[in-house]
């Protein structure tokens, strides 16, 4: 067997030690008549085999390597740089649990720690948490904190129809046994629509920046969306795009109580939509609210600095049916990936990948824009935009594929009342090239 | 030495990055939404890598030594699963892409749904939960929604047996119900007495590990879950550890509805020092189509995903942690049902090999034939001011991680310990000979066990002070 290391004589003499003769003997308090079942499972392959298996299952897809693929709809095709990959291949950050004996977990403390900082500095807010699973689960659970906060008196959350729809749904899942009122989804309500909205039964106000169409809001309409939430006491959630706040003002200078968003973006590839990390940020005042882990900075014995895990009284292994969430195994390993990249990147590389997304999206929105047929939504826009199609979008995508390219999200199914129209992301990977590519491929429909 | 943060190590202008020149027009950039600063951290490349380097040193892993960490099932994390996951064919495919273009991603899903499943016994399963907990939470939202279909409104409670982990009351309090514990008998398993008095029409579900925390197989399983199910309440099972039962039982036939794999124990993904895990949920006929999707379903020779009829909804965006399941999958085809079921064995070999030497030294929470782990108590005769903690921090000077402390929590001072089947005799004689040498410390020199560990970049820390006074981002 591959990975063992008992012999047949181990065995044997193990058993003797324990007073067995046999294997079987170990199991006789399972019942009798269930136990060792048969179980239908192809051969075992050897280790060449296997990955002869998986390389042809591999190679049946399509991927960004080989296609021009301009999907985004909050799963991004970034550049990781190969820093991240040696780091986190890492086997003493990969192979070690999590971190509850500090002595011996310095490197995953300290790296959680920087993570946290840096998720801190991106967003403006005062503490982040150690992960959650992706964007969608760190949405709900800000909305459970939010009405946490209000101790359960306030029922209702506005919800923006233009968060992620994915998201909302995980929101709804997670929020079935909580007596949840949501507002706010019915389409084309903007900003100030959400604010009239708001009442003294509001727990909080979620919205997406940019939207889940790209946009980028009117800065005067968010400032006040924000101070009428703040007005009732309810909390502002925002889920942002973190490469977008390599350019944009961070969800702080707006007010938001709680930042969230899907840290993909930050150094973990597409991977058909996981492993990704959810990130959570929020106020100081919080905190004790929060769901999740935490890594604190703290002294030794010898007054030396050090790391701890910290303020666990929140969490499930504590605190059990009061703890603020019932998480344990969260994306360590994004986290850390997600920590090498914004080290790598800096200020200057985070604006610079920012810009470029921006200035291509734009550039290709322009170029769009010209074909017959062809209508780009109208507004300021980050990497994302709306295109408005001559023909249904799966027939478009059909096309597209055609011609070798991984077209748009079809946002029929989520927007009806947008027609036609396809969700298109331009990021730094896309090359001019692929840009003119796509646009010549889309003239030829009309 | 204590390594910077690096913050710390960042000086202004410095750049680890390269990215290619513009090649299109610049536009117009939103002039009242740009940021005026941005206090990343800027470092060199070599910068970079050696403060990362530094700091992966600082960590114990499996890769650098035995884990014996009860109820993790801290096994080797075969190399190939992670060459398989890192195929850019897997790597580099967008969660929405049209499933023509990814028919390899879900053929690999659906041959792990059907793998769970044979391994189970549960006819269905859904790959989407990321973590054991969240697959216990998927579970129990389950049971809600399958209630409410019968208008069975009055059940609000879910059994959980006082040596579960802490997750199962957390998620049955995330799902709206009130989590009611159940004693334990004096041999470890469910007291059936304290579980009968507790089932009536308002229980909605019974949590149960099994083997459970204490390592234990519960001797009453088929009646446990008859109970249950005689009063209308629906059984979990907390796949925690399914490493004890590959091939050994099918925990459908033991009675449950409902159970998670940990993809991250049982199926020897690495833990990624806490995460990325995966959690799928396996259930009954009766549950399949409340289970959390979309799902993977045959679609004449292709494959579709699917959103099961009656789902509870998406627990989280996209189809779950793909990643993840590429390395069990390559676990499970490396080592077929013969394999599974000697991992099984070997796993619960190991743990009572070292339990049989261990009880000649510390006192077994419960003497009974362990399963895959078992529970000592780590209170010495002759060593009163000793804790378990103490004994946990010198083993880390022994060149061991510590077992899991604390937990259970009805076991006083408990030592929990998990070997798993990939450690050899070798590996498990040595650790009981550091046991047996931490026991004869405890009693010659106790101040050696509290001041441990003593080789470590940092001694014991100071946890009240970091819950006290909070400090929990680089300060710049």
């Amino acid at each position: 067997m591959p990975y063992g290391s008992h012999t047949e004589a181990d065995r044997t003499e193990m058993l003797a030690a324990i007073g067995l003769t046999s294997v079987a003997d170990l199991f006789e308090d399972v019942p009798e008549s269930l136990r060792f079942p048969a179980l239908n499972l192809p051969a075992p392959l050897s280790e060449q085999e296997v990955l002869e298996e998986v390389r042809t299952l591999a190679e049946r897809n399509w991927d960004a390597d080989h296609h021009a693929c301009f999907l985004g709809a909050g799963a991004y095709n970034h550049f990781i740089p190969s820093v991240v990959h040696h780091i986190t291949s890492r086997g003493e950050f990969y192979t070690s649990y999590t971190p509850y004996q500090p002595e011996v977990s310095q490197g995953t403390l300290q790296a959680t720690f920087e993570y946290q900082s840096m998720i801190c500095d991106l967003t403006g807010m005062d503490v982040a948490n150690a992960s959650h699973y992706d964007g969608g689960t760190a949405l709900a659970e800000a909305i459970v904190m939010a009405m946490s906060v209000h101790k359960g008196q306030r029922r209702s959350v506005i919800m923006s129809g233009y968060i992620n729809p994915q998201y909302r749904e995980v929101a709804r899942t997670y929020t079935q046994g909580a007596h949840v009122r949501f507002d706010g989804e019915q389409p084309a309500l903007g900003l100030a629509d959400l604010a009239a909205r708001v009442n003294n039964e509001t727990a909080c106000v979620c919205i997406q920046v940019p939207d889940f169409l790209g946009r980028i809001p009117d800065w005067a309409d968010v400032q006040a969306l924000s101070q009428a939430a703040h007005a009732v006491g309810a909390l502002l959630v925002v889920s942002a795009n973190p490469i977008s706040l390599g350019l944009l003002k961070p969800p702080a200078e707006y007010g938001a109580d709680i930042v969230i968003g899907e840290g993909q973006p930050l150094g973990t590839s597409l991977s058909y939509g996981g492993p990704y990390l959810g990130f959570f940020a929020t106020r100081s005042q919080y905190v004790r609210r929060m769901a999740g882990r935490l890594v604190g900075e703290t002294v030794d014995a010898d007054g030396k600095r050090g790391y701890v895990l910290t303020l666990a009284t929140r969490e499930q292994h504590i605190r059990r049916e009061k703890a603020t969430s019932n998480i344990c195994t969260n994306q360590a390993l994004n986290a850390l990936a997600a920590a090498v990249y914004m080290a790598a990147m800096g200020p200057k590389g985070l604006r610079t990948v920012a810009e470029l997304c921006y200035h291509k999206a734009h550039y290709a929105a322009a170029a769009i824009a010209s074909l017959p047929g062809y209508r780009v939504r109208e507004g300021e826009f980050f990497n994302e935009f709306v295109v408005s199609c001559p023909r249904p979008v799966h027939a478009v995508n059909r096309h597209l594929l055609d011609r070798g390219i991984i077209g748009g999200w079809d946002l029929s199914g989520d927007y009806p009342e947008l027609g036609s129209s396809m969700l298109l992301c331009v990021t730094e990977l896309n090359t001019r090239a692929q840009i003119d590519h796509l646009v010549a491929a889309m003239g030829e429909l009309s | 030495m204590t390594e910077p943060t690096i913050y710390e190590l960042s000086r202004p202008g410095r750049q680890a990055f390269s990215l290619p020149k513009l090649d299109v027009p610049e536009a117009a950039l939103p002039q009242s939404w740009l940021r005026s600063e941005l206090p990343l951290p800027e470092v060199s490349e070599v910068t970079l890598v050696r403060h990362f380097t530094r700091l992966s040193q600082q960590n114990y892993s499996v890769d650098t030594g035995f884990y014996p960490l009860g109820s993790c099932t801290m096994k080797y994390n075969p190399k190939v699963n992670e060459d398989a996951a890192a195929l850019p064919g897997f790597t580099r495919t967008h969660p929405l892409q049209p499933v023509e273009t990814v028919q390899g991603n879900l053929r690999l899903m659906y041959e792990l749904q059907q793998f769970l499943a044979e391994i189970s016994g549960f006819p269905a399963v859904s790959l989407q939960p990321a973590a054991g907990a969240h697959g216990e939470f998927s579970g129990i939202l389950m049971m809600r929604r399958f209630h409410a279909d019968r208008g069975d409104e009055k059940r609000n409670k879910i059994l959980i047996p006082d040596s579960a982990h802490g997750t199962n009351p957390a998620s049955t309090t995330m799902s709206g119900y009130q989590a009611v514990q159940i004693r334990s008998d004096s041999r470890g398993n469910v007291d059936l007495a304290d579980l009968a008095a507790h089932c009536d029409d308002t229980v909605a579900g019974l949590m149960l590990t099994n083997p459970n925390t204490l390592g234990l197989f519960d001797e009453h399983l088929l009646d446990v879950t008859r109970i249950v199910h005689e009063c209308g309440g629906l059984t979990y099972g907390d796949g925690a550890n399914l490493n004890a039962l590959m091939g050994i039982a099918k925990p459908a036939q033991l009675g449950f509805d409902i159970m998670h794999f940990n993809l991250h124990k049982t199926f020897s993904t690495p833990h990624g020092g806490g995460g990325p895990g995966s959690g799928p949920v396996g259930v009954t006929d009766a549950l399949r189509e409340y289970l959390p999707g979309p799902v993977v379903a045959r679609d004449g020779d292709g494959y579709k995903l699917v959103m099961p009829e009656r789902s509870i909804g998406r627990i989280k965006t996209y189809q779950g942690n793909f990643g993840v399941m590429v390395k069990a999958y390559v676990y499970i085809r490396m080592l077929g049902a013969e394999g599974l079921r000697r991992v099984s064995e070997d796993a619960v070999l190991n743990a009572n090999y070292l339990q049989e030497r261990l009880r000649r030294t510390f006192a077994l929470a419960y003497d009974r034939r362990c399963m895959h782990e078992f529970v000592l108590r780590g209170k010495l005769e002759g060593a009163p001011t000793v804790k378990a903690l103490d004994i946990s921090k010198r083993l880390i000077d022994l060149g061991y991680h510590p077992p899991t402390n604390y937990f259970p929590l009805i076991v006083p001072e408990a030592l929990m310990i998990e070997p798993t089947e990939t450690e050899d005799r070798e590996t498990l004689d040595g650790f009981a000979a550091a046991m047996e040498r931490v026991a004869d410390e405890a009693r010659r020199d106790p101040e050696l066990l509290h001041s441990a560990p003593h080789v470590t970049p940092v001694r014991r820390l100071d946890e009240v002070r970091a819950a006290r006074e909070p400090r929990l981002r680089c300060g710049h």
